[in-house]
C-alpha cells in the first residue's frame, strides 16, 4: 500500500511539469522510476513504452502500464488518476477565468516559453528511449527510416508500428 | 421546464436519432437541439470514448474532428481558444480538453464523465494488453517484437520533436532553449521540475521582454 501511495505521489508531482504531455515526461519518469526508485529496469521500461505506442488512446497511458507492472491494478489507478487528476480539477476551476487572461502579456510569454522547453523535453524522450533499448546501427536505422517516413509522407503511424514489429520479429533489429 | 434530451448514435445513417425524453416532440425537438447540440451525459461519454479508441499515438486530432466536424459541439474558434488553455496548462491535453467540454455542457458530472470516457476503453485495453506481456513477454520473439517497436516509436518521438521544433516562433530566439532544455534532461540528467521551472523563467523572460519591444 505504501508502495502506491508513493507511485500516485511521485507522478502527481509529475503532472505538474508535464508541459508537452505524457510524451515530453519520459525521460522524468525514467528517473523517478528507473534510477531513482528502482522499480523498473531498462529493458521492461522500453517495452512498456512500445506497448504504449501499439495500444490505441491518449499517449498519458503509458503511465497506466508503469503503475500496472510496479504495482498491479491499484498501481494503474494510482499512476493514471496521479497523472490526470491534479491538472483536471485545475483546469475545471480555471477554465472561467481564461478568457478574461486572454492576450496578456504574461500570458503569451508562457506560452512562448514554453513550447521551446516542451521540444526539447520530447527530443530527450526519445533519446532516452534509444539509450534504454540500447540500440544498435540496425535499430537507429530503422528509427532513422520512422523519422524520414513520419515526416515525408502521411503514412498513418499505426503502419510503421506494424512494420516495427515485423522487422523486430524476424530479428533484424 | 427542463427538457433532457438523449442523443445515441446511430449505426445506419451519419446523424444521430434524437429521442426526447418528455414526450414525442421529435421533429420540433430536432432542430432546437441540432443548433444547440447540447449532449447529455450518455453522449459526452460515447462521443469521448470513440475519441480515445480511435487514436494512436495521440487522440487529439480525433478529438476536434469528433467536436467540431461530427457532433458540432463547439465551433472551430471555441475549439482553438480551449484547446489554448489546455496546452498552456501541464498536463495530459486531451483529458484538460474532456473536462473543458464536459464542464461546459453538464457541470462537474460531465467535467468527470467525459474524460473517464475518454480513459476508460484504452485502459481496459492496455491492461490486456499488459497482462500478455507479463505473461509472454519473456519470449526472445515477444522481445524482438518490442525491439521493433521501440524503434519505430522512438523515431516517431524524433519527427514529433522535429516538427514542433519547425513550429517554434522566433527560432534564432528560442530554439538555444531547447537545446538547453535537452542537454540539460536528456545530457545531465537533472531533475525536470527544476529544469522546468529555470527553463521556463527564462525562456518565459526573454518573451516578455521581446513583446514588450514590439
Amino acid at each position: 500500500m505504501t508502495l502506491v501511495v508513493e507511485l500516485f505521489l511521485e507522478f502527481a508531482l509529475l503532472s505538474f511539469v508535464a508541459f508537452g504531455g505524457a510524451t515530453a515526461l519520459l525521460p522524468e519518469m525514467h528517473r523517478v522510476v528507473v534510477d531513482n526508485h528502482h522499480w523498473l529496469d531498462d529493458t521492461t521500461f522500453t517495452h512498456l513504452y512500445a506497448i504504449a505506442q501499439a495500444a490505441p488512446g491518449p499517449n498519458v497511458l503509458v503511465v497506466t502500464l508503469i503503475g500496472w507492472e510496479i504495482a498491479g491494478l491499484l498501481g494503474a489507478l494510482a499512476a493514471t488518476l496521479a497523472m490526470c487528476l491534479p491538472m483536471s480539477v485545475l483546469i475545471y476551476l480555471l477554465i472561467d477565468r481564461w478568457e478574461s487572461f486572454a492576450g496578456r502579456r504574461w500570458q503569451k510569454a508562457i506560452s512562448l516559453g514554453v513550447a521551446p522547453l516542451a521540444v526539447g523535453l520530447v527530443f530527450s524522450g526519445a533519446t532516452l528511449i534509444a539509450q534504454a533499448a540500447g540500440f544498435g546501427p540496425a535499430a537507429w536505422g530503422l528509427v532513422a527510416v520512422s523519422v524520414a517516413v513520419n515526416l515525408r509522407t502521411k503514412l498513418h503511424p499505426l503502419w510503421l508500428i506494424g512494420a516495427g514489429a515485423l522487422i523486430g520479429l524476424l530479428g533484424w533489429v | 421546464m427542463v427538457k433532457v434530451y438523449r442523443r445515441t448514435p446511430s449505426r445506419l445513417s451519419s446523424g444521430w436519432k434524437i429521442e426526447s425524453e418528455i414526450g414525442r416532440e421529435t421533429a420540433l425537438t430536432a432542430a432546437v437541439t441540432e443548433s444547440q447540440s447540447r449532449p447529455d451525459l450518455r453522449a459526452l461519454f460515447l462521443g469521448f470514448s470513440a475519441v480515445g479508441l480511435s487514436g494512436f499515438g495521440g487522440v487529439l486530432p480525433f478529438a476536434r474532428r469528433m467536436l467540431v466536424e461530427q457532433k458540432a459541439w463547439m465551433t472551430a474558434e471555441e475549439f482553438n481558444a480551449q484547446l489554448g488553455l489546455c496546452q498552456f496548462l501541464p498536463g495530459p491535453n486531451v483529458i484538460n480538453l474532456a473536462v473543458v467540454v464536459g464542464k461546459r455542457y453538464q457541470g462537474v458530472a460531465g467535467a468527470i464523465v467525459a474524460p473517464l470516457g475518454l480513459l476508460a476503453g484504452p485502459f481496459a485495453i492496455v491492461l490486456l494488453l499488459a497482462m500478455l506481456y507479463d505473461r509472454y513477454g519473456s519470449l526472445p520473439l515477444a522481445q524482438s517484437m518490442l525491439r521493433g517497436i521501440a524503434a519505430v516509436g522512438c523515431g516517431l518521438l524524433f519527427a514529433m520533436a522535429w516538427r514542433m521544433g519547425m513550429a517554434l516562433k522566433d527560432k534564432p530566439v528560442f530554439l538555444p532553449f531547447t537545446a538547453l532544455t535537452a542537454a540539460a534532461i536528456a545530457g545531465l540528467r537533472w531533475p525536470m521540475p527544476a529544469v522546468m521551472i529555470a527553463g521556463l523563467l527564462l525562456a518565459g523572460g526573454v518573451a516578455y521582454w521581446k513583446l514588450g519591444r514590439r
